[in-house]
């Protein structure tokens, strides 16, 4: 569904991405994972053209991502995505930052968009702040209201970009459990994650990056547990085993 | 003391005339000041070259001439080349010429203060960048730009007072006339002084009521 050939992409001089070639199927979760600076949220931000890149292609369901391009509008309101910091838009309520998209980007109807709304708050457990404001929110109530936010424009496939690492620890589970919930489900995701417990137990698979490369792909489990590289099989000892 | 309430007395009606013109001449500039400040903010935003540069080269023109300069150009050389404005217009357009650029700049820097991340989150949700203006980043923004707009407005009802010298009749030429004819400079310009107090004074009060309705004062 979506698909990443040879994809480059610099700073100026500096190389973030030296050419991806990855694809991921309708239905299924990938993780994935690498040291911070690895390019890995970058090439997460290429499938929605939140950044651009230079040479190769992403395409979802055959249409190309091209951020000079009107489609790309369209691209973003079939692919959502759920950010590190929430992005809920402050002076609405959790209702109305559900609502935003559906009302106003796809033009729906009003009552309807409500329903589906407050429905999608309930489903992730705050059917009782609709009309709480995100200020008064914990980060882990706000990424939820940012999941609903996604789930409303009943994209085609969701993108999360570290969505648990500005979150306390004792709120990293509500959201992991909505995301469980979605995977349950087989909503199409493509999660940028340090949880490797999550990854393990929810990803159909990995892929693992460094340096803007991807070093290691493959079904989660065997990937999680017999990584064939040395430096996976380094950077998942770190990561498990911090101290 | 009582020799300054009967001149006082004297006075009133003629800087009272003086003192309506004032508030004329400020609402007429201030609205037209808001909408072009706010169309240049728009356009120095919009992320369009071609848009942003020639507003930016204006903007920052006009800013840089004093406001007396820009109020004889208008009233004097206008003319030459057709437009034939009264005292009057040429001090509204005056003014709001040159206070839609202080606005306008006002307007921009609450708008570029908006977190990166409301932008990302509006594109990822599918707006384009009007819909995305009108409805996340202008309602944040006009909660930061109140008290710095407020000051503008303030800033904008006493420079009303440059317009005299291209002899719009409001409270600083009335008065200016009127000590001229009288000699009595102490009672005249007190009675000018406290005439702009009281309406800078309440303004004040109403721009602080609006800022904390907006939750800007948080």
């Amino acid at each position: 569904m979506i698909n990443f050939e040879n994809v480059h992409k610099a700073y100026g001089h500096h190389e973030v991405l030296k050419g991806i070639d990855a694809s991921i199927d309708r239905g299924k979760v990938v993780c994935l994972i690498g040291p911070s600076g690895s390019g890995k949220s970058t090439m997460l931000r290429c499938v929605n053209g939140l950044e651009t890149y230079q040479s190769g292609r992403i395409t979802i369901d055959a249409t190309l991502v091209d951020t000079d391009d009107a489609s790309i509008h369209d691209i973003r309101t079939r692919v959502a995505m759920v950010f590190q910091r929430f992005n809920l838009f402050p002076h609405r309520t959790a209702l109305e930052n559900v609502m935003e998209g559906p009302l106003y980007v796809l033009r729906q109807d009003r009552s309807d968009v409500r329903d589906r709304a407050s429905d999608l708050l309930n489903r992730v457990g705050l059917g009782d702040k609709l009309n709480a404001y995100p200020g008064s929110l914990s980060g882990g109530q706000q990424q939820r209201v940012a999941i609903a936010r996604a789930l409303a424009m009943q994209p085609t496939a969701i993108l999360f970009d570290e969505p648990t690492s500005a979150l306390d620890p004792e709120m990293v589970g509500e959201v992991l459990h909505v995301m469980r919930g979605l995977a349950e489900e087989h909503m199409t995701m493509l999660v940028v994650t340090h949880e490797i417990q999550f990854a393990r137990e929810v990803a159909d698979s990995v892929l693992f990056l460094d340096g803007g490369r991807i070093v290691e792909q493959g079904p989660a489990r065997d990937l999680l547990h017999q990584p064939r590289h040395e430096r996976t099989r380094d950077f998942l000892r770190r990561v498990t085993h911090p101290i | 003391m009582n020799t300054f309430t009967t001149r006082a007395a004297e006075y009133l009606p003629l800087l009272i005339n003086g003192l309506w013109m004032t508030i004329a001449i400020t609402l007429a500039s201030l609205a037209l000041a808001t909408v072009l400040g706010m169309t240049w903010a728009l356009l120095r935003t919009s992320g369009i070259k071609a848009l942003a540069l020639p507003t930016r080269i204006f903007v920052e023109g006009v800013r840089g001439i004093p406001i007396l300069v820009v109020l004889f150009y208008i009233y004097f050389v206008m003319p030459d080349i057709g437009i034939d404005l009264t005292a009057f217009q040429a001090g509204v357009a005056g003014l709001a010429l040159t206070y839609s650029c202080y606005i306008g700049e006002t307007f921009r820097a609450g708008i570029e203060a908006i977190d990166r991340g409301q932008i990302e989150a509006a594109k990822s949700i599918g707006m384009k960048h009007p819909l995305m203006m009108r409805r996340v980043i202008l309602p944040q923004a006009v909660r930061i730009v109140m008290p710095p707009y407020a000051n503008n407005v303030i800033m904008l009802l006493k420079d009303s007072s440059q317009v005299s010298v291209i002899t719009v009749a409001e409270l600083t030429m009335q008065g200016k006339a009127l000590a001229s004819s009288t000699f009595d400079n102490m009672t005249v310009f007190t009675l000018v002084a406290l005439l702009y107090l009281c309406l800078t004074i309440p303004l004040n009060m109403v721009m602080r009521r609006v800022e904390v309705a907006l939750g800007g004062a948080k």
